[in-house]
C-alpha cells in the first residue's frame, strides 16, 4: 500500500517535469500554478508514505537504502518549500522536481527495499543522527540545484544568448547568496548530525566516520574558499554540484555498508 | 446592432496620412455627425480608430469624413488606407490591439494605457454605452491575461533599456550598486538617467574634461572623478558605463586583472557603448566580468523581440477563446454574464473590480 503512495508522489513530480520540459521545448517558460500544485501534491504523498512506513516500523523510516533515498527526496522538497518562497525562487521547483523524480524512481525500481529480518529496537540518538544528516543532504541538494541555476544564468550572460528561462531566473547575485545560505544550513545540520552520531552509544564504523568527515571537510572548504575569496562564485556553484554528487555516492556507500553489517 | 471598427494604423498608412486624421475629431463629434448609438475614439501615434455601435450600417467614408482634419480634403482619397472590421472581427481586432499584438513593437504595453484612457473619456462623456463598456472591459482582461500567461512583454527591445535590464538581472536591486560613467556624452547621460531611475544612488562620472564631468555629475546627481583616477575605481564599482571618443581601448585584461583579485565575489558589469570600443573584448573572458558592447546590446534587444514574436501564437489562442466567449455572451443578451466572465481567475478579480 505505502509503495502506491510513493508511485503517486513520483507521478506528481514527473508531471511537473513534463510540464516544464514541454514549455521549454516551445521556448516559453512560466513557473505557473501547475508546478506549485504538482510539487505540493507530490510532497503530501511523500509525507504520507514516510508516515505509514514509520508507523509500520515503529521508528524513523531510515532502515535501508530505499527509505534513505525517499527520505532524501522528501528533505529536498521540504528544503525547497522552506527556501523557495522565502527567497522568491519559484523557478527552483522546476529544477527540484527532476532530482526528486530521479531519486524516487531509482528507489522504486532498484531492489533495495530490503526489510531487516531482526527487529532492531529504536534508539532516539540514532534516529536523530540519521534524520538530521539526511535533511542536511537535502540542503546540499538544493545548494546543488541553485548552483545549476547560477551556472545557467551565468552562461547566458557571458555568451549574450538570452533564452526565455533567463527572464524567469533570479538575479545572479541573489542566486549566489542563496547558494551560500544553503551551504551554511547544510553544513550546520550536517555538523549536528555527525556530533549526534557520537552519542548513539554504539561503536561507529571507521568507514562511515571517515566518509562523513570527508563530506563535512569538502563543504567546509567550499565555504572557506567562498568567504576568503579564493573561489569565484562560478566555481563555488560548480563545486556545489561536484560536492553533492560525491556526498550522494558516499551516502549510498555508507548505507550499503551499514546494511551489509549484521545488526547489533 | 452593428458593432464595427474603422481606422487606420502604421500597417496601412504612413505617418503623413495618419496625421491627416489624428486629432481631427472627438468621440462627441462622431456621435453628432453620424447615427452611431455608441462610439469610442482611440488615437495614438500609430493608429486612429473608431469603435462604434449603430442600428444601421454606417459607411467607412462617413467615419473618414468625421476624422479628417482638412476641411477641403476629399475623404474618398483617404478611403484606401482605412480598414473596417465588423462583429467578431472587430472584437478580435480590439483584443489584439489592447494586447500589443498589433503594435509596431510587438508586446509593448503603452497601447494598453492609451486604450484605457480612450475608454475613460468615452465613458465620462456618455459615448460608451453597455456594448462598448462590456467590449472594452473584456479587452482589458484579455490584455492582462495575455501578458501574464505568455512572454509577449518579456525583455526589453531598445538598446538603452537592455543595458539597464541586464544590470537588474545581474544585481537585482540597483540601489546598492556603484556606477562609474566614463565619458560625458549624450548617450552616457541617457543611460545614467535610466540607471538612476531604477534606484542607483552612487554614481560617479569621469571625463577627459573635468568641467564636463562636473556638469554631468551635477545634472544626474552624481560626483565627478578626475580622469586619471577612473581606473582605480574599478575595484569598487559594480557597473562601468563607457562612452568615450578614445581611439584605443582604455580598459584591457592586463589593466583590470589586479583590480579583479580584490573583488572576486562581486560581478562587474561593463556597458561599452563607444565606437570604437573602449574596452578590449577579451575582458569578457575574465571571471565575473560581463561585457556588453553596442552590438551585443542590440543582439539582446533583437532576441527579446524574437522571443515576443514566438509568443504571438499563444496570445492569439487566448484571444480566440475570449472572442468566442464574448460573442456568445453578447448573443445571450447583455445582462447575462458569460461563463468566462463569471469565473475570472483569482489574479483577475482585483483587476476587474478596479476596472469596473
Amino acid at each position: 500500500m505505502d509503495r502506491y503512495l510513493l508511485i503517486v508522489s513520483t507521478i506528481c513530480y514527473l508531471a511537473a517535469v513534463v510540464h516544464t520540459a514541454g514549455e521549454l521545448r516551445v521556448g516559453v517558460f512560466r513557473p505557473m500554478r501547475f508546478n506549485f500544485f504538482a510539487v505540493g501534491l507530490g510532497f503530501v504523498f511523500q509525507t504520507a508514505f514516510l508516515s505509514l512506513r514509520g508507523h509500520a516500523l515503529g521508528r524513523c523510516p531510515l532502515t535501508n537504502l530505499f527509505e534513505v533515498f525517499v527520505f532524501l527526496a522528501w528533505s529536498v522538497s521540504l528544503m525547497y518549500m522552506l527556501v523557495g518562497p522565502l527567497y522568491r525562487l519559484s523557478l527552483m521547483g522546476a529544477f527540484t522536481a527532476p532530482l526528486v523524480v530521479l531519486l524516487q524512481s531509482f528507489a522504486l525500481i532498484a531492489p533495495i527495499d530490503v526489510r531487516h529480518s531482526v527487529n532492531i529496537p529504536a534508539n532516539p540518538w540514532v534516529e536523530f543522527h540519521a534524520s538530521i544528516s539526511t535533511v542536511a543532504y537535502g540542503a546540499f541538494a538544493l545548494a546543488c540545484i541553485a548552483g545549476v541555476m547560477y551556472l545557467v544564468q551565468e552562461r547566458q550572460l557571458k555568451t549574450h544568448q538570452l533564452h526565455s528561462i533567463f527572464y524567469h531566473l533570479p538575479p545572479l547575485t541573489d542566486l549566489f547568496a542563496t547558494v551560500t545560505r544553503l551551504l551554511w544550513w547544510g553544513l550546520g545540520l550536517y555538523t549536528l548530525g555527525i556530533v549526534s552520531g557520537f552519542f548513539t552509544g554504539r561503536p561507529l564504523p571507521r568507514v562511515q566516520v571517515v566518509a562523513a568527515l570527508g563530506v563535512w571537510l569538502l563543504y567546509a572548504t567550499i565555504l572557506q574558499g567562498r568567504h576568503l575569496r579564493w573561489l569565484a562564485p562560478k566555481w563555488v556553484a560548480a563545486l556545489c554540484i561536484v560536492g553533492f554528487s560525491v556526498a550522494l555516492a558516499l551516502l549510498w556507500g555508507i548505507t550499503f555498508t551499514a546494511e551489509m553489517r549484521p545488526p547489533p | 446592432m452593428n458593432l464595427f471598427c474603422i481606422g487606420l494604423s502604421h500597417h496601412t498608412a504612413d505617418v503623413a496620412t495618419r496625421e491627416q486624421f489624428a486629432g481631427g475629431a472627438t468621440t462627441e463629434s462622431i456621435l453628432c455627425q453620424t447615427s452611431c448609438a455608441e462610439a469610442l475614439l482611440l488615437t495614438t501615434c500609430n493608429r486612429v480608430e473608431v469603435y462604434a455601435v449603430s442600428d444601421t450600417r454606417i459607411s467607412t467614408d462617413e467615419i473618414a469624413r468625421c476624422l479628417m482634419r482638412k476641411i477641403d480634403g476629399d475623404p474618398h482619397n483617404y478611403a484606401p488606407p482605412f480598414y473596417r472590421y465588423e462583429a467578431d472581427k472587430c472584437v478580435q481586432h480590439l483584443f489584439r490591439v489592447a494586447s500589443g499584438l498589433d503594435s509596431m513593437v510587438v508586446g509593448e504595453s503603452e497601447i494598453f494605457g492609451q486604450a484605457k484612457r480612450a475608454y475613460e473619456l468615452a465613458r465620462q462623456s456618455g459615448a460608451a454605452g453597455p456594448y462598448l463598456h462590456r467590449l472594452f472591459q473584456r479587452a482589458f482582461r484579455v490584455a492582462k491575461q495575455v501578458r501574464t500567461h505568455t512572454d509577449i512583454a518579456r525583455g526589453t527591445v531598445s538598446v538603452g533599456s537592455v543595458a539597464v535590464d541586464l544590470a537588474q538581472r545581474i544585481f537585482g536591486k540597483l540601489s546598492e550598486c556603484k556606477v562609474l560613467v566614463l565619458g560625458a556624452g549624450e548617450t552616457s547621460e541617457r543611460t545614467a538617467r535610466a540607471l538612476i531611475s531604477r534606484g542607483v544612488s552612487d554614481l560617479r562620472v569621469s571625463n577627459r574634461s573635468i568641467d564636463r564631468a562636473c556638469q554631468l555629475a551635477q545634472t544626474v546627481g552624481g560626483r565627478a572623478i578626475p580622469f586619471d583616477e577612473w581606473a582605480a575605481q574599478c575595484s569598487e564599482i559594480d557597473i562601468l558605463l563607457t562612452s568615450t571618443a578614445s581611439e584605443t581601448p582604455l580598459l584591457t585584461r592586463a589593466k583590470l586583472a589586479p583590480m579583479l583579485r580584490e573583488r572576486l565575489d562581486r560581478p562587474l558589469f561593463i556597458i561599452d557603448i563607444a565606437v570604437p570600443r573602449d574596452v578590449d573584448p577579451s575582458v569578457n573572458e575574465m571571471e565575473g566580468v560581463y561585457l556588453y558592447d553596442i552590438d551585443s546590446l542590440r543582439s539582446v534587444a533583437e532576441q527579446s523581440l524574437a522571443l515576443r514574436r514566438q509568443q504571438v501564437a499563444a496570445a492569439e489562442a487566448i484571444i480566440a477563446e475570449h472572442v468566442a466567449d464574448f460573442l456568445d455572451s453578447i448573443s445571450r443578451g447583455l445582462n447575462r454574464p458569460s461563463q468566462m466572465a463569471d469565473h475570472p481567475s483569482p489574479g483577475e478579480t482585483s483587476l476587474r473590480t478596479s476596472e469596473l
